[in-house]
């Protein structure tokens, strides 16, 4: 096997890691957005749950309590937001970017004491045997156990929306507000479920980050992963196996670009550094030529305040 | 977006924070201006032990101010103008991307003194400092050299300018000279500090066989990355031995305590004036971090050697003949790269794979 052959079990392992925080907080989001409700405020929440599950982790010694405290804070943030839009009315987009700038603000003071703090990385879940299979071994049996739980959200979050009751009743608030009110479904509380899951994915992305990427606490952890979240949504037309292809292929570039640097090959690293970004723009422009289907996907009562009066 | 915003709000509330703490003696105040958080044990937090010795020494004559996480830009000429118009005398701006901003607040106060680090605008009340990286980088490219198995170093760049690529080309000629076999791989993240992505370029590097990896980015991301993997890494900026004590070989320490010292000394008894300082070993402006047991003591002497060489004159970083990538010979057999040259560098030597990024 030649070397650069040689590099795609790594090249693998890297960009499904790369994925996963795109994957929880992309998740999370797309079940927001399928009640109807749209926040803005994925990076903000995800700032503040991997500050938060960092410093958990610190003091507890226990990555995985350092998870669900990511978990909690990411929830904790989008009640806020919940609040705000669902029973103050306030403006969706606007509070959202609030959440955000609010998110960077804070995950910074809150990590003033924990910058540069190293910590014990979580442990792999290595399967014995599998791991040593030829190029994809390690790739698919040798990451750490947050990988597969993203993975398993996927499939997790597509049985919700589309094969049970209450997955049927959330896309049906999503919908037309007005209509499932008026059949008697808590439209407000539903929602505000929905923000909740999205907060608590999100801040499960980032303690991903801290504890697990990286693994460190440093301001602006997340550098745009947010942002590139609510894209994949967006990307995906709102469908959960799509947000998994749009992940790995935004994983995919970030780590290729590295690999293509170091093998000496001649493209300008900015260029490189910009390929995610820039991939994200076409796919909206070229997903936006299709408004029809967009139209068909996107909830219909997407960003609308609802008021159970109007 | 985000980091900017965030430096604006932290830094806003720092400046706040500062200049309430009015003194009601007469001491002299200075302020400082960092790029980064000082807890990034990297570059801010080697110029904050430059502030804290200066007010340990003089603490009875002056008092300190620091402004963090400042976003290079328009942000920082109202953070410099804040400090020198609420009643600092010196002001120290540590980053390059401070350089305009300082020479603007400056024209409007020259009744205050500033010292731009790593820049290369002066003025009658601006003075300019910086430190001869590259020197210590000769020595570490020579233990890279040695300590390589695989002869593919990694070197994780921030972004291709001078500074950085004199420092890949004296890494290079020092580790060549050594080993003539081995090569070095670069891989730009283009920031400053951005510890997911350093984290990700060390892995990517690491993976194509690197197994000695060097850096010029702020965080202790590709540290812990070499110490999982069981790499060898060079720290940057500060000793960064606790984020792997097993892998990090030693690291470039900037020192700026001395030098902050001096100046506040120079300010308080009126024979400041503007000059520009480049200063290496010898001005004690760097050094290194204690050597890991693991090197093998000849290795340790050798560099030891190269390192006092350095700081009595006996060797220099660029000693031709220097080849640049083709095979021309850029610096002579006989002579030495100029100051100019090196502060000028756009070009790779011999050994380094891929080309600069124009």
């Amino acid at each position: 096997m030649s070397a650069e052959l040689a590099l795609i079990g790594p090249i693998l392992a890297a960009m499904l890691a790369a994925a996963t925080p795109l994957l929880f907080a992309a998740l999370g989001e797309l079940v927001v957005e399928k009640s109807g409700v749209l926040n803005l405020g994925v990076e903000g929440m995800m700032l503040v749950g991997a500050v938060c599950g960092f410093a958990v982790a610190v003091q507890t010694g226990s990555s995985t309590a350092g998870f669900v405290a990511g978990a909690a804070a990411g929830a904790g943030m989008a009640a806020l937001f919940g609040v705000l839009t669902l029973f103050l009315l306030a403006n969706q987009v606007a509070t959202g970017l609030a959440l955000t700038l609010f998110g960077v603000g804070l995950s910074a003071l809150i990590g003033q004491g924990f910058v540069g703090i190293p910590i014990a990385d979580v442990p792999e879940l290595y399967i014995p045997g599998l791991t040593d299979l030829p190029v994809i071994g390690k790739a698919l049996f040798g990451q750490d156990a947050l990988v597969y739980l993203a993975l398993a959200a996927v499939p997790a979050v597509h049985w919700f929306l589309y094969a049970t009751r209450k997955g049927l009743i959330l896309r049906a608030v999503g919908e037309n507000h007005a209509a499932a009110h008026a059949l008697g479904y808590k439209v407000i509380r539903i929602r505000f479920l929905a923000v909740l899951f999205g907060g608590a994915m999100s801040g499960m992305g980032g303690a991903f980050l801290s504890l697990d990427y990286t693994p460190m606490w440093a301001e602006g952890i997340s550098s745009g992963r947010g942002w590139i979240a609510l894209a994949l949504v967006v990307f995906a037309t709102w469908k959960p196996g799509r947000v998994l292809l749009g992940a790995w292929l935004f994983g995919g570039v970030t780590i290729a670009q590295l690999h293509v640097q170091g093998l000496g090959i001649d493209i300008p690293s900015q260029l490189l550094s910009m390929l995610p970004y820039l991939a994200t723009v076409i796919v909206l422009v070229v997903i936006s030529r299709d408004v029809a289907r967009i139209r068909l996907n996107a909830p219909a009562s997407l960003g609308k305040v609802f008021h159970p009066d109007a | 977006m985000g980091k900017a915003l965030m430096g604006l709000a932290t830094g806003a509330a720092m400046l706040a924070l500062g200049v309430g703490a009015a003194d009601a003696q007469e001491k002299m105040k200075v302020g400082f201006v960092y790029v980064g958080p000082i807890s990034d044990h990297g570059y801010s937090y080697q110029h904050d032990q430059g502030r804290l010795a200066v007010e340990k020494e003089l603490g009875d004559k002056v008092t300190t101010t620091f402004v963090e996480n400042v976003p290079e830009g328009a942000d920082a000429e109202r953070v410099i103008e804040q400090l020198a118009s609420s009643g600092h005398k010196l002001i120290f701006t540590t980053s390059f991307g401070f350089m305009n901003p300082t020479l603007k607040v400056a024209q409007r106060h020259p009744d205050v003194k500033f010292e731009h680090a790593t820049g290369y605008k002066r003025s009658a009340n601006v003075a300019t400092y910086s430190a001869r990286f590259y020197e210590a980088r000769t020595v570490i490219g020579q233990i890279a050299g040695k300590m390589t198995k695989s002869n593919i170093i990694g070197y994780i760049g921030s972004f291709p300018i001078p500074e950085v690529i004199s420092g890949i080309n004296a890494f290079t000629i020092a580790m060549r000279e050594v080993n003539p076999k081995a090569e070095v791989r670069v891989v730009w993240v283009n920031s400053w500090y951005d510890p997911g992505k350093e984290a990700e370029a060390a892995k990517a590097l690491i993976d194509q066989g690197a197994d000695v990896i060097s850096l010029h980015t702020d965080s202790p991301a590709a540290i812990q990355v070499a110490q999982e993997r069981g790499l060898w890494v060079f720290g940057q900026s500060s000793d960064m031995t606790r984020f792997g004590p097993k892998a990090h070989l030693t690291a470039i320490v900037d020192d700026w305590r001395e030098y902050y010292v001096n100046r506040v000394k120079a300010a308080l008894d009126g024979s400041w004036k503007s000059q520009d300082t480049w200063g290496g070993f010898k001005d004690h402006m760097l050094f290194l971090a204690p050597y890991n047991p693991a090197i093998p003591a000849d290795v340790v002497a050798a560099a030891e050697k190269t390192r006092t060489d350095i700081m009595e004159g006996k060797r220099h970083s660029f000693q031709g003949p220097v080849k640049d990538q083709s095979g021309k010979v850029v610096i002579a057999e006989g002579k030495q790269a100029t100051d100019e040259q090196i502060l000028k560098m756009d070009w790779y030597v011999e050994g380094v794979q891929g080309k600069v990024p124009k």
